[in-house]
C-alpha cells in the first residue's frame, strides 16, 4: 500500500523536522495534562502519526531517491540538514512502529505498573525518548546527533527508574545507566570536537568529502575515531561495556524495555555504521584496523560471553538481557565483515532482532502482569495458565534461536553466508555455537513451561487467566511479523531483506549519496 | 616536551581534568562523589572546546566598527571562532539535566536504601534476592485490578 498518495504536500516536504517536532511539543504538553486517560490516546495518538508519517517517508525515499531537508531554510553545510535516505528510513520506520506496539500495550500495562500520578510524566517521557532516538537517526549533523542521543538517554534514565514501583532495583538500575551513558555520550563529544579541529565542518557529509580528500586525516582523526567508537561502544553495548544494560533492561516497567530493547541500541548501531561507513571510510588504514580487530573480534567474544551468562540467569529478564547483548554481537561481526553481504545482514539482525526481543519482553511483561512472574521456576504449567502468552513467546523464542521459517533464521543465515563469503568459516562456527547457546537458555524457559505441571497454591492449581487483549495483541503482532519475515508472507521478508541491502549499498558507496543538498 | 606542555597549558589542564574525573567515576563507592567526578570529567570537554574555538590573535566574534546595520564583515579584523562556544552552550545545559536527574535518582535511593554507599546498597540487594528464591512470588495484588 503506497501511503504517500494520501499524506499532505507539506507533510512529504517537511516531513523530517515533523518527526522531530510533533512528539517533543506533544510531550510538553502531556507531562500537564489534567486529565490522566487523556496522557495514553494523545501519546498513541501522536505515536500513530509518527508510523504513517515515517512510513510514507520511507516510501517517498524509495520511490524519489534521498531527501536532505534544510532546517530554516539554510543549505548545508551551514545549516543543520535533516536526511532521509537508504540507512535513515527503514530505522526511522521501526522506531515508529515499535512505539505504536508497544503504546498498545502500554494501556493495561502502565496501570499496574506505574503509581497514577506518575502516569502523564512517563508518557511526556517516553515522547522526548522517541524524538530523541527519531531525532539522531534522522540528522544529518554531528552535534546534533550527540544532542538528540542525550534526549533519548535522559528521557530513558527516568523511564527506567519509574519500574522503582514494582521493584526498587530499579533506581540503582537507572543511576549505573546515567553514569555510563554519560560517560559514553561524553567520549562522543570529545571525538566530535576532534573531528570539528580535523575537518573544520559539523556536517556529516560534508566530513566525509574533506576526510576523504585528505585521505584519512591526521593523527587528530585517529584519535576521534577511537574516541567516537568508544562513546557508541558502551550506548549500544559492546560486549565489555555492556554491564548497564542488564540491570536496565530488568528492572524497567515492560513498555520500557520492550522499546529500548527493540529501539535504543539498535539507533546507537545505525551510529556506529553511519560513522564508519559514511563519514569516515573503511578505505582509511585505521578504520579498517578497528573493524577488523576490534568490532569484528568484540562482536564475537560477546555473542559468545553473553549468551553463556545468559544460562546462568535465574531472572528470566536479566536473561533476555544478556542474550541482547550477544545478539548485538552479530550486528557487530556483521559490521566488523565490512562487505555489503556482511553490512546488508546485520542490518537486516538489527530490524530482526526488535521484532524478536520486543516479542519476548511484552510476553513477558504479561507474565509479570498476571503472576508476578520474573524467575524461570515460575514459569511452570504457563502453557496451560497462559496459552496465547506462552504461544507468542514460544514463536519468539524460536525466533531468536533461528529456527527455519523464523526471522531470526533469515538474518543469521544471511550473515554466516556473509562471513562464508569472506571466507571466515570459523566464524559460522561461532554463529553456530551461540545459536546452540540460545537453544540452552529459551529451551530451558520452554521446558518448564511445557513440561511441568501449574504450582498449587492454597490447595488448588492455579487456573488458566489470560493476559488481557490489548497485550496478545501487539505481542502477537510481533510474533507474527517474525514469522512473515521468515516465511515471506505478504512479502514482508522481500520488503526487509530489499531495505537493509539497499542500506548496505548506500554505506559501500554503490548508492548514490546527496552530498550538502 | 616540558616546554611543549606549559605552552599548550589548556591541553594539559584539560587532560588532568579528564583522567581525575574518570578516576574519581570509577575508583568511588559513593553515589554522590561519582556524580561530582562525572560533573569533572565533563567540564573537561567544555574547556577542549572552548580552547580550539582560540584564533591565534583573534577578538571576541563581535562586530568593529559601524556598519550601518547591515553586519558586514571587516577583513582585518580576525575573530575567534564562535562556534564552538555555541556547541558547548548546549553540551552544558545537557551535563546540568544529567547532573539533575542523576542527583533526584540519589535522593530516590536514599529514600529507600536509606544509604548512598555502593557496598551497602549492593548488600541490601543481594539479602533481597536470597529472600526472593524457594517461595514462588505469585502476588496477584498488583496485576488483578485489570
Amino acid at each position: 500500500m503506497d501511503l504517500t498518495v494520501y499524506m499532505p504536500d507539506w507533510m512529504l516536504t517537511h516531513g523530517p523536522a515533523f518527526l522531530i517536532a510533533l512528539p517533543l511539543l506533544v510531550a510538553a504538553l502531556t507531562a500537564i495534562l489534567p486529565f490522566r486517560k487523556l496522557a495514553w490516546w494523545t501519546t498513541s495518538l501522536v505515536t500513530l502519526i509518527l508510523l504513517l508519517t515515517a512510513v510514507a517517508l520511507a516510501q517517498f525515499e524509495l520511490a524519489n531517491g534521498a531527501k536532505i531537508y534544510e532546517m530554516g531554510g539554510w543549505a548545508p553545510p551551514h545549516g543543520i540538514s535533516l536526511s532521509i535516505d537508504a540507512l535513515s528510513a527503514p530505522i526511522l520506520v521501526l522506531i515508529a512502529a515499535m512505539a505504536f506496539i508497544t503504546m498498545i500495550y502500554a494501556m493495561p500495562a502502565t496501570l499496574a505498573e506505574i503509581e497514577p500520578k506518575k502516569r502523564a510524566p512517563y508518557y511526556a517521557a517516553f515522547l522526548l525518548c522517541m524524538a530523541g532516538l527519531l531525532g539522531m537517526v534522522v540528522t544529518g549533523d554531528a552535534f546534533n546527533v550527540f544532542v538528540f542521543l542525550e534526549v533519548s538517554s535522559i528521557s530513558s534514565y527516568v523511564l527506567v527508574a519509574l519500574g522503582a514501583s514494582r521493584d526498587r532495583r530499579a533506581l540503582v538500575a537507572a543511576y549505573n545507566y546515567l553514569i555510563l551513558g554519560s560517560i559514553g555520550a561524553t567520549f562522543f563529544v570529545i571525538g566530535l570536537g576532534f573531528l570539528y579541529m580535523e575537518t573544520g565542518t559539523l556536517n556529516m557529509a560534508d566530513m566525509a568529502r574533506i576526510l576523504t580528500e585528505l585521505d584519512g586525516g591526521s593523527r587528530v582523526a585517529m584519535v576521534a575515531f577511537g574516541f567516537i567508537i568508544v562513546g557508541l561502544g558502551l550506548k549500544l553495548a559492546m560486549f565489555p561495556i555492556h554491564n548497564w544494560l542488564p540491570g536496565a533492561y530488568a528492572y524497567a516497567p515492560t513498555q520500557v524495555t520492550s522499546f529500548l530493547a527493540s529501539t535504543s541500541t539498535k539507533a546507537a548501531l545505525y551510529l556506529l555504521m553511519r560513522f564508519t561507513f559514511f563519514v569516515f571510510n573503511p578505505d582509511f588504514v585505521y578504520v579498517d584496523a578497528v573493524l577488523m580487530f576490534l568490532i569484528f573480534g568484540l562482536g564475537i567474544i560477546g555473542m559468545m560471553f553473553a549468551s553463556i551468562q545468559a544460562i546462568f540467569q535465574t531472572d528470566v529478564r536479566r536473561l533476555l538481557a544478556y542474550s541482547s547483548v550477544g545478539q548485538v554481537g552479530y550486528m557487530l561481526l556483521g559490521i566488523g565483515i565490512a562487505t555489503t553481504a556482511g553490512l546488508s545482514a546485520a542490518y537486516l539482525h538489527i530490524i530482526n532482532h526488535a521484532v524478536i526481543k520486543g516479542g519476548l519482553f511484552l510476553a513477558l511483561g504479561a507474565m509479570w502482569y498476571r503472576f508476578g512472574i520474573t524467575r524461570v521456576d515460575d514459569f511452570r504449567g504457563l502453557s496451560r495458565t497462559m496459552p496465547w502468552t506462552m504461544g507468542a513467546f514460544t514463536v519468539s523464542g524460536f525466533s531468536l534461536i533461528g529456527v527455519p521459517f523464523t526471522a531470526g533464521f533469515v538474518s543469521k543465515v544471511a550473515l554466516a553466508s556473509a562471513a562464508a563469503a569472506e571466507g571466515y568459516w570459523w566464524a559460522v562456527g561461532f554463529i553456530m555455537i551461540s545459536s546452540i547457546l540460545a537453544i540452552i537458555y529459551i529451551g530451558r524457559i520452554l521446558m518448564v513451561a511445557y513440561f511441568r505441571d501449574p504450582p498449587v497454591i492454597d490447595g488448588k492449581p492455579c487456573v488458566k487467566n489470560e493476559a488481557p487483549l490489548m497485550m496478545l495483541l501487539p505481542m502477537w503482532a510481533l510474533a507474527f511479523l517474525s514469522i512473515a519475515i521468515g516465511m515471506n508472507i505478504f512479502g514482508a521478508s522481500d520488503i526487509v531483506v530489499g531495505a537493509s541491502e539497499r542500506a548496505a549499498a548506500l554505506l559501500t558507496g554503490a548508492l548514490p549519496v546527496a552530498i550538502g543538498g | 616536551m616540558i616546554a611543549d606542555i606549559f605552552e599548550q597549558y589548556n591541553y594539559a589542564i584539560v587532560i588532568i581534568l579528564m583522567m581525575t574525573g574518570l578516576y574519581v567515576v570509577f575508583s568511588s563507592r559513593n553515589l554522590i562523589k561519582k556524580l561530582v567526578g562525572l560533573s569533572i570529567f565533563q567540564t573537561s570537554v567544555f574547556l577542549l572546546y572552548i580552547s580550539i574555538g582560540k584564533v591565534t590573535g583573534g577578538q571576541p566574534p563581535i562586530l568593529v566598527g559601524d556598519h550601518g546595520g547591515h553586519g558586514g564583515t571587516d577583513a582585518e579584523v580576525i575573530y575567534s571562532n564562535p562556534l564552538p562556544h555555541v556547541l558547548i552552550l548546549t553540551a552544558i545545559v545537557v551535563g546540568v539535566a544529567t547532573l539533575a536527574i542523576g542527583l533526584s535518582l540519589v535522593v530516590r535511593i536514599r529514600e529507600v536504601y536509606k544509604t548512598i554507599e555502593e557496598d551497602e546498597i549492593e548488600a541490601l540487594d543481594y539479602a533481597y534476592n536470597l529472600e526472593g528464591t524457594g517461595s514462588s512470588p505469585l502476588a496477584p495484588d498488583t496485576g488483578a485490578n485489570s
